[in-house]
């Protein structure tokens, strides 16, 4: 289970301090997939990482009690200069997982032939888009953190993707943001809206599309 | 197959879990303390790969580089007999100053901006900004422990200069010194992540400091009246222990170990304060 307690986080910007999320409550239970919807700027990202972990929230609290992933289908994670099998092993070396056994799987996944052992710079987006997914699914998470993943990549790879997720990690919590609907609706069995700093649940995707809907319209 | 795969995943996992939710407190420490030797231990090697690749002789450049620039100041100094005023081997009087340089100078450069080159790593919850701290003053630390190290066998082994007359002394001054570079880079370095005024003097404040940090001169041949002025540089003080340890027989030196470790201890503090205050506000990317 993972339990925010309201959660707020504000930044200070040079117009002074600015409140991003404001008293957040939300439960996660094991096995659940929920659904963020919001719109860009709403504060999606910043809430996915407080979640993580990476950031800690300026008020409130956050109860983790099954280990959660770092944000997939990020692009950031690695070391430009470092080749993609260095990369591999600094990710596996702070999650204390033995590297060599992990080395098929990446090789399979990514398709990257030589170029794991090639310089990430070296990499063109869609290279670094299936070493990046690759890389997160090397630990394994109760639940893992989906922050707008169908963004990169062609069919082939998003097919490969859904089979690692959805289909051999059926079993683990997600909590996925996403600016599409599709996506969400095939995916959660909840979802909710991140409207004004704060996510309002609903117990079905399509309440919470509902909501969305009207939170749009009002501000057109 | 995927359900044998499932079946392994949640065993795995109930191990984690179980880690997780054991309360025992001597165990929890336990594994933030193998959780932290675990992540330095990445950051160390992942900064040896960046910064030295596996080209030609790789992670060696650690200490051959420092090496360098100490053989090079050795020799320089060597050859036009710097005037130091006293009957110390030019060779050892060289060593003892320029390892001790490397410390104070190598480790707070290091440090500045170093968050920002490894802001996506904070993604991963287990690494925290001091772990990047850490890492690169350890890696400076033992470039130069190893430089100063092998350098001491080699001269001593050839001749050069004589074997340290009192080691416990000489190991003090080291890890004073150690402790001095370490304070002020963790200072220096949290400073910058606040204002960029910090590496703008930084780089001239190093080059100014030099020729007072004791490593060209011994305190003993300065005016009496000079003397108390220049051993308020903690390093002069480190650098006269070390010397006093390694040929102190044929020099008078003068330091405060307490004084140089007050010092060092409100560099700590006030490092630790400021690290606590950028571990809050920064946002990873």
């Amino acid at each position: 289970m993972i339990r925010l307690d309201n959660v707020s986080k504000s930044y200070k910007t040079g117009h002074g301090t600015r409140e991003i999320l404001k008293n957040n409550n939300i439960t996660i239970e094991k096995h659940e997939r929920i659904g963020i919807l919001g719109r860009n700027g709403a504060g999606k990202s910043t809430l996915i990482r407080l979640i993580s972990g990476a950031e800690r929230p300026t008020t409130g609290q956050i109860t983790r009690e099954m280990t959660v992933s770092w944000p997939l289908a990020f692009g950031g994670a690695f070391q430009s200069s470092l080749t993609g099998l260095d990369n591999l092993r600094f990710i596996c070396r702070i999650y204390g997982v033995p590297i060599e056994p992990r080395i098929p799987f990446v090789e399979e996944f990514t398709e990257l032939g030589r170029y794991l052992r090639e310089p990430v710079r070296t990499y063109s987006s869609g290279m670094r888009a299936r070493l990046s997914f690759a890389l997160s699914m090397v630990v394994e998470f109760d639940c893992f953190l989906i922050d707008e993943i169908v963004a990169v990549g062609d069919a082939r790879f998003h097919e490969k993707c859904h089979i690692e997720l959805f289909e051999k990690r059926a079993d683990r919590a997600m909590i996925i943001v996403s600016h599409d609907s599709y996506y969400i609706r095939a995916h959660c069995h909840r979802a909710g809206v991140l409207h004004d700093g704060t996510v309002h649940m609903f117990d079905t995707v399509d309440g919470a599309f509902e909501f969305y809907d009207e939170t749009r319209s009002k501000q057109g | 197959m995927g359900r044998i795969f499932n079946a392994v995943c949640r065993r795995a996992r109930t191990r984690l879990l179980i880690c997780m939710t054991d309360n025992s407190s001597s165990d929890a420490l336990k594994r933030a303390f193998l959780v932290e030797k675990r992540v330095i231990n990445a950051l160390l090697l992942r900064e040896v790969m960046t910064r030295y690749g596996r080209h030609n002789i790789g992670f060696l450049w650690l200490f051959v580089e420092p090496m360098i620039f100490t053989l090079g100041i050795v020799t320089l100094w060597s050859l036009f007999k710097a005037n130091h005023g006293t009957e110390i081997p030019i060779a050892a009087f060289a060593l003892t100053g320029y390892s001790s340089i490397l410390l104070w100078r190598n480790m707070p450069g290091r440090c500045i901006h170093a968050i920002e080159p490894n802001m996506s790593l904070l993604y991963h919850r287990n690494v925290k900004v001091m772990d990047i701290y850490i890492s690169r003053i350890l890696l400076e630390f033992l470039g130069a422990s190893m430089s100063f190290f092998v350098l001491s066998i080699i001269f001593i082994m050839v001749g050069l200069i004589q074997p340290p007359e009192d080691l416990a002394k000489v190991a003090l001054g080291w890890i004073m010194l150690v402790w001095f570079g370490s304070s002020l880079a963790l200072f220096v370095g949290t400073l910058s992540e606040s204002s960029e005024l910090v590496e703008k003097f930084w780089h001239p404040a190093s080059y100014l400091i030099f020729p007072l940090s004791g490593a060209a001169f011994i305190v003993d041949i300065l005016p009496a009246a000079a003397q108390p002025y220049v051993l308020l540089l903690p390093m002069v003080n480190g650098v006269e222990l070390l010397r006093d340890g390694y040929f102190g027989s044929i020099m008078h030196a003068h330091y405060d170990v307490g004084y140089m470790a007050t010092c060092c201890l409100v560099l700590t503090l006030l490092g630790v304060a400021q690290l606590r205050r950028i571990g809050r506000e920064v946002i990873p990317e």
